[in-house]
């Protein structure tokens, strides 16, 4: 193949030279060419090779629907050739043919495996001997698939988006019909939003003669406001939604009301050797000629069953493509008017024909032509070979209706179209164009008016004036519908007979006998047909082979295509890569405002749920110490943090938890469970009164949100006279513990901290270091300590002032390891560590904390008076290791009989030089010294159970 | 399953903007049997039609409010704020 001579509406520009390369060899190409065009112009003819046979493959549809010119660009595997437009430097490779794409060894399945391969052959072969399977499916494997996928991760890598988008209007497809409903509805006021696949608007007419129309109404669709996303393809239709590719984004476009513009899709006939590189699709060989100055060959072979075919046929020989025969299939053959332009043309055309067989190996060399019975069967003696290097043919066009019927619409068989069209759409879905099956470009710019106008009026927009107008448009649709009697409908496609391949579906690789077959083993329903023979299941997903094989499957079994029907249409209609309907995730990583402080200091930062968060400074042992003997500073500014305020405050907390908060007095603090109505603990925090209306509720870090919105809903329910407001963002936190916190903290404020002013269990409201804070003396970590909270954005200049007066007191900063060793000496839980969704308070050693004596009615209390009634089963308890060894945090408990607890929290303790831990035991063994046995990796450890906690269980240290 | 859903705050969003709270179920008023108090923790009616239940815009304003949807067609009816205690 090669150049034309510059064609108007071509998309070239041939001042732009464009070099790439193609498996190695370096490929001269012109702005504006894709891939396959560029290596076509270049005379590279086969760019592939099929799914099964691994016959060699070509352009032959030229628009991205069928499967032959798939290959990998950059290591992007499944990229269309036909559609991909060339960049400079790019690097492509062919796809499923080793060693190269000339000699493929796995041709071998075509020429000898036929008898192992058949449709279906998994259910038959490789089955037995079952030993062999991993032979088997190592070679499946290696033979299965189209592309490689590049080995490394971070080389697949790509960033993807996802959009939400509404428009009033959604119009689905940018050829002319699309254009004319987007500009009408747009007319009427409507936000139109027109999404289609091609690189321009402009569809099937930018490769015609009308090019320079399409183009124009293209850029007065873009001035009439309309938003225009090229380059984008509908992936399917859900309940409103639907999805559209382009690029790197999904965008998710809901609409009010939407026009289905998407056209209608050539096909292909059936006829041995079809699959040859050389057979084109009609539309194909001109867009490759209209399009891209690329002729598809010297002379061609034009086979029909339609008007379009002989169209093309004149559209190429005046492009320079000597057009040898063309052989309608039809026995009246066309239209009065268009025979004789065919004939002025001086083409050599003859009806009632078919072409039987395409002859070459690797490419067209000729075509062998027959005359038709009555039944569209070939007459064998009438057989005769044409030389050319391209037969072009058409099969008619199949509306594109799978969006319309993803939507809901219903496909109705017309025989006078040959198609399936669809019909009944649902409300707010109308269709125009090709797709309703209209024909001439005056229908089709009329279905387009229409449709755009019915949008917007079903929405509430337009007046009378576009009503009237509507009602016009509708009567031109009419007459130019009927008008159109000079063009004869398509007949059914040559019927093949078991005469060598003969190719139904060009992406499986499934030939019309491997239906028939099919058919004669009982698959004879299209759906049974299709999942066993996997036609259309390919990446043209029924574009090229749905009706044939409908219609095999008609012919087959004696009924009609009418009776067969369409599989169910399913999204996506288009290929589209996993990474974009992954979109971007949302990954929020929280850090606190001392976050960079903690970093300097040497911090091991990891995650803790959404937090970044330093396990320790380095020296977890050392750091448990300090807290021990001088003081440490802990930054927990990770937790939930909510004012509750109002005349009912105090109520509404009392009815959230199983304790009392109106006899708390302010400026003290309680701590407090939160549960649910089935007694379950769900939350723990403290909660300070700051006055008599004024509650100020902590709870675990990644509790924060459920909390909140728990309380949220109680008081949406009990619309108590109460205000939330949730201020975990606003304000940061710091523990600072130890026996020298009393000193630290006083070299920094005045608020008096003497022991008898600022008691345990005090809140009080003080500046620190000149900083605002509410000072907590609260000990999660048993030491004397203080929990400083204070606004966010004042953190650090806080945090530095502690580090800087504590530095002569040998003060350490201590993570999450640390805490986790101190709270556990304590006793003190971590709910979601040592609770799990089924623990209750009374179980959970806090029975202190249940008050069943309260009045009112508290979240949870039937629950757990029916758990006080019936008495409890498991208990947590604390228990010791005395040789040392440490537990695994999930070691079971275990009597003779097997497990009857976990281990949910393990310690060895660098204070008290041993094992501690905490374990939910039966009951009965829920008593200080008793022995329980657990059983840790293999091996058995004995413990003692302890239900005080470890170190200072007389809270000496925390209250001094 | 998609549909907007109006938050009788910020307007009209993607029912992806919100939590699902699930059926209102009125809460027990005096102390239930095992049974009853079974039923309302872990029982729900779960209708093929109209139902009332809770909604969170958890993306936007945190308000929860309630919805009588179909739910069989996703079709909205109402949303409001709950009546009185």
């Amino acid at each position: 193949m090669s150049r034309l001579p510059p064609r108007p509406g071509e998309r070239l520009n041939r001042d732009r030279p464009i070099a790439f390369t193609f498996d190695g060899r370096t490929v001269q190409a012109l702005e504006g060419d894709t891939v396959g065009s560029a290596l076509a112009a270049d005379g590279q003819q086969v760019l592939s090779r099929s799914f099964k046979y691994h016959r060699p493959r070509g352009l032959m549809c030229c628009s991205g629907k069928c499967p032959n010119c798939l290959v990998d660009v950059d290591g992007w595997p499944g990229v269309r050739a036909c559609t991909e437009p060339v960049r400079e430097g790019m690097k492509v490779e062919h796809m499923n043919a080793r060693p190269s794409l000339r000699f493929d060894v796995m041709r071998a399945t075509d020429h000898f495996g036929k008898p192992f391969t058949p449709p279906g052959f998994y259910y038959k072969t490789f089955i037995r001997p079952r030993r062999l399977w991993p032979l088997y499916e190592k070679v499946l494997r290696n033979a299965a698939g189209l592309g490689r996928l590049v080995g490394r991760q971070r080389k697949r890598e790509w960033r993807t988006e996802y959009r939400r988008r509404h428009a009033d209007v959604l119009v689905i497809g940018g050829g002319t019909a699309g254009m004319a409903a987007a500009l009408r509805a747009a007319e009427l006021g409507a936000d139109v939003t027109l999404v289609d696949e091609g690189p321009e608007l402009g569809g099937d007419l930018l490769a015609s003669e009308h090019s320079e129309e399409a183009r124009e109404m293209g850029v007065r669709v873009g001035d009439a406001g309309v938003e225009v996303l090229s380059g984008a393809a509908a992936l399917g239709f859900f309940d409103g939604i639907v999805p559209v590719w382009a690029g790197s984004t999904l965008h998710q476009i809901r609409a009010r009301a939407h026009v289905a513009a998407t056209g209608s899709i050539e096909q292909p006939l059936l006829f041995e050797g079809n699959d040859l590189p050389g057979v084109m699709l009609c539309s194909g060989a001109e867009r490759l000629a209209g399009l891209y100055g690329v002729t598809p060959g010297k002379v061609a072979v034009v086979a029909t069953t339609a008007d379009r075919g002989l169209e093309s046929a004149l559209a190429l020989s005046e492009a320079g493509v000597e057009i040898a025969a063309i052989a309608d299939a039809r026995a009246d053959g066309p239209g009065r008017e268009l025979s004789e332009r065919v004939v002025r043309a001086g083409i050599e055309f003859h009806t009632g024909t078919a072409v039987v067989r395409a002859l070459g190996r690797g490419r067209v060399t000729g075509a062998v032509v027959a005359e038709l019975d009555a039944d569209g069967r070939w007459i064998e003696d009438t057989e005769r070979g044409i030389d050319c290097d391209l037969v072009a043919v058409s099969g008619g066009t199949v509306p594109a209706t799978s969006l319309l019927l993803q939507a809901g619409a219903k496909a109705r068989w017309d025989e006078a179209a040959g198609a399936y069209l669809p019909d009944e759409p649902p409300p707010g879905i109308y269709v125009a164009g090709a797709v309703a099956g209209y024909g001439s470009p005056e229908a089709v710019l009329a279905s387009g008016a229409v449709a755009g106008a019915e949008a917007a009026l079903s929405i509430g927009l337009g007046g009378e004036d576009d009503r009237a107008r509507l009602e016009a448009d509708r009567a031109t649709l009419s007459e130019t519908r009927h008008s159109v009697d000079e063009t004869v409908p398509a007949a059914a496609s040559g019927a093949a007979r078991g005469h060598g391949r003969c190719f139904a579906c060009l992406c499986e690789d499934v030939t019309a006998d491997d239906i028939s077959y099919a058919i004669e083993e009982g698959f004879d329903s299209l759906e049974l047909l299709k999942r066993y023979t996997t036609v259309t299941m390919g990446p043209c997903q029924g574009r090229m082979c749905q009706l044939p094989a409908a219609r095999k499957v008609a012919q087959d079994t004696g009924t009609s295509v009418a009776e067969v029907g369409l599989t169910t249409a399913r999204p996506p209609w288009s290929t589209v890569p996993l990474g974009v309907l992954a979109g971007r995730p949302f990954e929020p990583a929280k850090r606190s405002a001392v976050h960079g402080r903690q970093r300097e200091l040497g911090g091991n930062v990891m995650w803790a749920g959404d937090w970044r968060r330093p396990y320790d400074y380095g020296d977890p042992e050392g750091e448990t110490m300090a807290v021990h003997e001088s003081a440490g500073l802990i930054d927990v500014s990770t937790l939930g943090k909510l004012m509750v305020r109002g005349p009912e405050a105090a109520a509404f907390l009392n009815r959230l938890y199983p304790n009392r908060f109106d006899t708390l007095k302010p400026g003290r603090i309680r701590y407090g469970v939160l549960g649910d109505d089935a007694g379950r603990i769900t939350d723990d925090g403290t909660i300070c009164r700051l006055d008599d209306d004024s509650f100020y509720v902590t709870t675990t870090s990644s509790g924060a949100d459920a909390v909140e919105s728990w309380f949220a809903w109680w008081l949406a329910d009990w619309q108590m006279d109460v205000h939330l407001t949730d201020v975990s963002q606003g304000l940061a936190a710091f523990n600072l513990a130890g026996p020298l916190s009393r000193e630290i903290i006083s070299g920094l404020t005045d608020l008096d901290c003497s022991n008898e002013a600022f008691t345990y269990l005090d809140g009080k409201r003080a500046h620190v270091a000149g900083v605002p804070c509410l000072l907590l003396r609260i000990g999660f970590v048993g030491e004397l300590g203080y929990e400083l909270h204070c606004p966010a954005a004042l953190a650090e200049h806080l945090w530095d002032s502690i580090a800087a007066a504590g530095e002569p007191h040998g003060i350490r900063p201590f993570g999450l390891e640390p805490q986790r060793v101190l709270r556990l000496q304590k006793l003190h839980i971590l709910v979601g560590q040592d609770t799990d969704a089924e623990s209750n308070p009374l179980e959970a050693a806090m029975p202190w904390i249940v008050k069943l004596d309260k009045e009112e009615d508290f979240i949870g209390r039937w629950a757990l008076e029916s758990v006080q009634e019936r008495g409890e089963e498991n208990m947590l308890v604390g228990f010791t290791v005395s040789n040392g060894a440490v537990p695994v945090e999930g070691a079971a408990v275990v009597v003779a009989d097997g497990p009857v607890g976990r281990v949910t929290s393990s310690r060895f303790s660098p204070r008290l030089k041993k094992t501690i831990g905490m374990a939910w035991v039966p009951v009965a063994l829920a008593e200080d010294g008793a022995s329980i046995t657990l059983a840790d990796n293999g091996r058995r450890l004995d413990a003692k159970v302890q239900t005080t906690p470890f170190y200072d269980p007389d809270q000496e240290r925390l209250r001094g | 399953m998609s549909f907007l859903l109006t938050c009788p705050n910020c307007g009209e969003r993607e029912v992806t903007d919100f939590a699902f709270g699930g059926e209102v179920v009125p809460r027990p008023r005096s102390k239930p049997s095992e049974r009853e108090l079974n039923a309302y923790n872990y029982f729900r009616t779960n209708v093929a039609g109209v139902q009332r239940e809770w909604w969170y815009h958890r993306s936007g304003c945190r308000a929860w409010f309630q919805a009588k949807r179909d739910t069989t067609t996703n079709q909205v009816l109402w949303v409001g704020h709950p009546k009185g205690r």
